[in-house]
């Protein structure tokens, strides 16, 4: 063999496995715009969809008339609800227990809303047809608070009229969706009682958006001869969406093929069911020919989910030096005209309940009251698990409000509250196992990184320096320690719609000792195609090169649930591992039989299986491979492949430390990111340079949200940051400089210890800026202020203090 | 985001453009980088059944630097009021400013006489041309005529040119010796409109001081102006915040936007001071 001279440490560089920071596969197609997206797709004959909107939030749909759309020249159809009705698909299953119009019936609930689907020969057709489509409404009294709904005599959701029981318990107001309870009230409730020292704030994660560069979008095309269905979409989870439109539509399973192209950014927003795919579908079944639907920037922002919009009161308890005793929280949850949540079935607030986050607080209550608006519905997890950012943000914000109590350095008072390294499998108050951390070790390392103490006396001094009239600008050090709960999840208490979250891949070994692996998740630029090959060059000892991965089309690919949450790392990185491990037994077994030893007399080396004490007796894996197809193997079928589907034991803990410094300019509210120092522990590192473009793409995201990202409504329910000429998205220009860093702390659970870590960075980032402002205005009397930061608001809270003369 | 149809018209001079906005009306608009434009179209706010494109009209083009009065033609890119040299040295208040607009890839295509033909408040050429007391060329079926850049601005998007008028040049008075000057302005990020901007030219007595997106027109305030001449910054600051008249919208509410618009100014201000001869 041509690498026997090499070592064993130089044959594993060539693999590019498991550690290499190996370049993206992906990118060599999107750098030169040869990305196929579903927007690329084209089909002959292919029609094209588009909707009618509903301008106001609430409001009665009197009468809906066609008839001068349908007298254009190229309009082929025009749905309304009464076309739907027939088939029941006027209104569908949401994937948090509720139903959710399709298309109006009757009445809209949001400013946005699917009223009429036109489907026109091309699209400017369509949007030309679509404003001939006149709409008679009768406006309602809209309501774009949560607390004033669930005062208001006005009710949203009359379908729902009556109904005292929801998907998750009891109903208490007309427009109540469900109460969410989690640890233990009476105890929580009698240590706040007693406790040294309480603090206590409403904390607020406004509304916002995952806004994905791509918006979303589907080509439906019913083969009308062989009776079968193929979706082409913007779809997160394509193996769940097939089973959904079965389910919903009626046809079956096998004749329904759901291909997830391309993807250009997900962030959550592509997880949920929307009136789109459906009326496609619908659309292609009557007219037999494809029909191509994809929303543009606005009705991305206006109508499919957004993220976030909850109100968190927190009580937080601890003794007058600083242990914390205790942790209350109450959560009015916005979720808009339907609850459209794209969570777990058996939590209606997602994961919330990390909530306790990195301290160990040994009591500790949650309450989550979810309430019907008049604003878009969603509440998907933006770049996070399923609630995490929500959670982390409010455990972030309590514990600064509680070192300002304490007159306390925010540093130190999370360090005398981490969860030790020693406590690890930790069981936390609200019910979750922690599987493994060393929160000390990392909060140490990034506090020396910054120089801490140094920025504190820079800031003492920058104090100084304003009160004397030296300076307008102030400097904010903005500390965050956080535990995401990602890797959705254990079978036993995880599943949507009733799917189990557990994931799959399917790895074939072909004759010459390549290999093509396929996963039940999808790639939306997490660069799956590179990560997942380097853990199967690891453990077969196949170079990555040699590795093809695809995923997204049904037909071809396992089961699995999809992208989101950080689960692919977490689940069907450990599924890849298994197959990979099975494969690998398989090769043991061929490789003891070509060497003409037992099967225990060889043992894995890199690359190949070698005699046990003579390591110049191998069979490479290449070799393996072409033996497993072609020479007959007593015992043994020919072949080299395997199939895994992981449920896993547990979730994943990654966590992490981050420090934001910034300046801050009191008289026009502009800020500056001076450093962002990014420390994150994902156990196991597989490819350190995707960890880096993961780690700056969601600190980018955490640092729009914080600072001025935000789907606003004025009263009456109109969107006010409808195009991104005023919601948020950073250029580079507005993007810092992040510099990145690491522990390693393997998760003992999972096949190669990986804990994930695309949204670790969005978690961590938003409590990290948000802080860093708060912590800038502490020493002049700031307590709480809520996000985003934009100027006016910061502004405002300098005026607040007193600090324009 | 998909424009109502329309025709496409493409003249090669002045006159034919002039002959099209004739033949159709208010039917009929000209379209020159089509930055601020075809948004408007795209969100079916503006509905035209004829876009005349200036594109082709070489008479439109060409920036000329005489020895007291630099004269741009209406399709100067804003690009290009950023690399010409002759311009940086003769009025460096343009490529400050027109570094201030948008991002490059809008400036390549937006063009100087778009910006101030346009009429929203938010531009900002127009209130640096005032500042600058530019003269805005129009050519129409009577003829051609001038009218000067203060005077220009009646209303968000209405301005005392004629439908069938193209802003054909502007003209502007070379700044003096010894003048400084200063583009000052607040955005949220790249590619934004301001939240307050300030143009300020002073020095040898005199001043000129305007600002944008404060009203419903640009602002230039005579009062502020001559305050500053006479060396009275708080007085200047006193008559902008007078004379403007801001409007609560996602930058924030009024109160914030005048406090931003005396930073900007001051700011500006103390620039342009330093820089004076
Ligand atoms: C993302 C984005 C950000 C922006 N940010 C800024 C900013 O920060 N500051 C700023 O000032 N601008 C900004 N703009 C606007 C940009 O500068 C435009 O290019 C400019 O406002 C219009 O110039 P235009 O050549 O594109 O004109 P067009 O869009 O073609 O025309 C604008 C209007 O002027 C009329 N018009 C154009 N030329 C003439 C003429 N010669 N005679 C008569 N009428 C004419 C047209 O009929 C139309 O009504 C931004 C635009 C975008 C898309």
């Amino acid at each position: 063999m041509n690498d026997q001279t090499l070592t064993p440490e130089e044959r594993a560089a060539n693999l590019k496995g498991m550690g290499c920071a190996r370049k993206r596969v992906e990118d060599v197609r999107f750098t030169q715009g040869k990305g196929n997206y579903v927007d690329d797709i084209k089909l002959d004959g292919m029609l094209f969809g588009d909707f009618v909107r509903s301008p106001y939030a609430h409001a009665r749909v009197v009468t809906v008339n066609k008839e001068a759309a349908l007298a254009v020249p190229g309009v082929v159809a025009v749905l309304t609800a009464e076309d739907l009705a027939p088939l029941g698909l006027h209104w569908m299953p949401t994937l948090a227990g509720d139903k959710q119009m399709v298309l109006a019936d009757g009445k809209v609930l949001f400013q946005g809303q699917e009223v009429a689907y036109v489907v026109a020969e091309d699209r400017y057709i369509a949007a030309d047809a679509v404003e001939l489509v006149e709409v008679e409404y009768e406006e309602l009294p809209v309501i774009t608070d949560p607390f004033e709904a669930l005062k208001s005599d006005v009710v949203l959701r009359e379908d729902l009229e009556g109904q005292t029981e929801g998907a998750h318990g009891p109903r208490k107001h007309h427009n109540h969706i469900f109460t969410w309870e989690q640890g233990d009230k009476d105890a929580t409730e009698a240590i706040l009682a007693e406790a040294d020292v309480v603090a206590e704030e409403m904390v607020y994660y406004h509304r916002t958006h995952p806004c994905p560069l791509e918006t979303c979008g589907c080509v439906a095309s019913m083969d009308k001869v062989t009776g079968k269905l193929t979706l082409y979409g913007t779809f997160q989870a394509p193996h769940a969406i097939r089973t959904v439109v079965s389910l919903i539509s009626g046809l079956a399973e096998h004749n329904i093929r759901v291909i997830s192209p391309d993807i250009g950014g997900g962030f959550g927003n592509k997880v949920g069911a929307y009136a789109g795919y459906v009326c496609s579908v619908v659309a292609s079944i009557v007219t037999g020919k494809p029909v191509k639907w994809v929303e543009d920037r606005m009705e991305n922002l206006m109508s499919t989910a957004f993220a976030r919009d909850y109100w968190m009161q927190g009580k937080i308890a601890a003794t007058k030096d600083g242990k914390i005793t205790g942790l209350w929280c109450h959560t009015t949850a916005d979720h808009g005209g339907f609850d459209a949540c794209a969570d777990p079935t058996k939590f209606p607030a997602g994961f919330m309940n990390i909530c306790t986050g990195s301290y160990d607080i040994p009591t500790a209550y949650l309450a989550v009251d979810g309430v019907y608006t008049n604003k878009a519905p969603g509440g998907v997890a933006y770049r996070c698990s399923f609630r995490v950012t929500e959670a982390a943000y409010f455990i972030e914000r309590m514990i600064e409000v509680l070192a300002i109590k304490l007159n306390m350095d925010a540093a130190e008072l999370r360090r005398i509250n981490f969860i030790k390294a020693d406590q690890f499998p930790y069981q936390s108050a609200l019910g979750w196992e922690y599987d493994s951390g060393d929160y000390h070790t990392a909060w140490e390392k990034a506090l020396k990184a910054v120089n801490y103490e140094g920025l504190r006396s820079e800031q003492a001094q920058r104090i100084e320096d304003f009160k004397a009239g030296k300076t307008r600008k102030l400097l904010g050090i903005g500390l965050t320690h956080f535990t995401e709960i990602v890797g959705a999840g254990p079978v036993k208490n995880c599943d949507i719609l009733g799917l189990g979250m557990f994931d799959s891949c399917e790895i074939r070994i072909h004759p010459t000792g390549s290999a093509i692996a396929r996963l039940g998740t999808i790639s939306q630029g997490q660069g799956h195609a590179t990560t997942f090959a380097q853990i199967i060059a690891t453990e077969i000892g196949l170079p990555a090169d040699d590795i093809t991965l695809e995923e997204g089309d049904t037909d071809t690919a396992p089961y699995g649930l999809g992208t989101y949450g950080s689960r692919s790392t977490p689940v069907a990185g450990a599924a890849t591992a298994m197959a990979a491990r099975k494969i690998r037994a398989k090769a043991q077994m061929i490789a003891a039989y070509l060497l003409e030893v037992h099967d225990n007399d060889v043992e894995w080396d890199v690359d190949r299986f070698a005699v046990k004490g003579a390591p110049e007796r191998f069979k490479t894996m290449k070799e393996i491979a072409f033996a497993a197809y072609n020479q007959a193997i007593p015992g043994l079928e020919p072949g080299l492949e395997a199939v895994s589907y992981y449920d896993p034991p547990n979730m994943t803990y990654p966590f992490g430390a981050y420090i934001c410094v910034m300046e801050i300019d009191v008289d026009t509210g502009e800020w500056e990111v001076r450093k962002f120092y990014a420390l994150d522990d994902c156990g196991t590192r597989i490819n350190p340079m995707i960890i880096d473009g993961q780690v700056h793409g969601g600190v980018t995201e955490a640092l729009a949200i914080a600072m001025g990202q935000e789907i606003a409504y004025d009263e009456m329910g109109n969107v006010k940051t409808g195009t991104l000429m005023d919601f948020f998205l950073p250029t580079a220009w507005e993007t810092p400089n992040y510099i990145t860093d690491f522990t390693v702390t393997p998760s003992p659970h999972h096949p190669i210890g990986a804990k994930g870590v695309g949204e670790s960075p969005n978690v961590g980032g938003v409590p990290a800026f948000s802080n860093a402002v708060h912590d800038a205005f502490r020493p002049f009397g700031l307590v709480q202020s809520h996000m985003p930061h934009d100027h006016w608001r910061i502004w405002k809270i300098a005026n607040g203090l007193g600090m324009h003369g | 985001m998909i424009p109502a149809g329309f025709e496409y018209h493409r003249p090669g001079d002045i006159a034919s453009a002039i002959g099209i906005l004739q033949e159709h009306g208010d039917e009929a608009r000209v379209i020159a980088g089509g930055h601020s434009l075809i948004p408007m179209m795209k969100l079916r706010m503006t509905d035209m059944s004829h876009l005349v494109d200036l594109q082709a009209i070489e008479e439109l083009k060409g920036i000329e630097i005489e020895s007291d009065i630099v004269t741009l033609g209406a399709m100067v890119t804003q690009h290009e009021l950023i690399t010409h040299d002759g311009l940086a040295s003769a009025i460096p208040l343009i490529r400050e400013a027109a570094l201030q607009i948008a991002d490059p890839q809008v400036r390549y295509v937006g063009t100087v006489g778009g910006n101030v033909a346009n009429g929203d408040p938010g531009n900002d050429m127009p209130g640096l041309m005032q500042c600058l007391n530019a003269t805005f060329e129009l050519s129409g079926p009577d003829g051609n005529r001038s009218v000067a850049a203060r005077e220009f601005y009646e209303a968000a998007y209405f301005t005392a040119r004629e439908e069938e008028e193209i802003l054909t040049r502007i003209s502007i008075p070379k700044p003096g010796a010894g003048i400084g000057q200063a583009y000052e302005k607040q955005k949220r990020k790249i590619g934004d409109y301001a939240t307050a901007a300030a143009a300020v030219m002073v020095g040898n007595g005199t001043a000129s001081v305007a600002m944008t997106n404060l009203a419903d027109t640009p602002i230039w305030s005579e009062d502020a102006s001559n305050a500053l001449a006479g060396g009275d910054v708080e007085g200047c600051v006193a008559a902008m915040l007078d004379a403007i008249d801001p409007v609560a919208d996602n930058r924030g509410p009024v109160e914030f936007k005048k406090h931003v618009a005396a930073v900007m100014l001051r700011r500006a201000i103390d620039r342009a001071q330093n820089r004076a001869g």
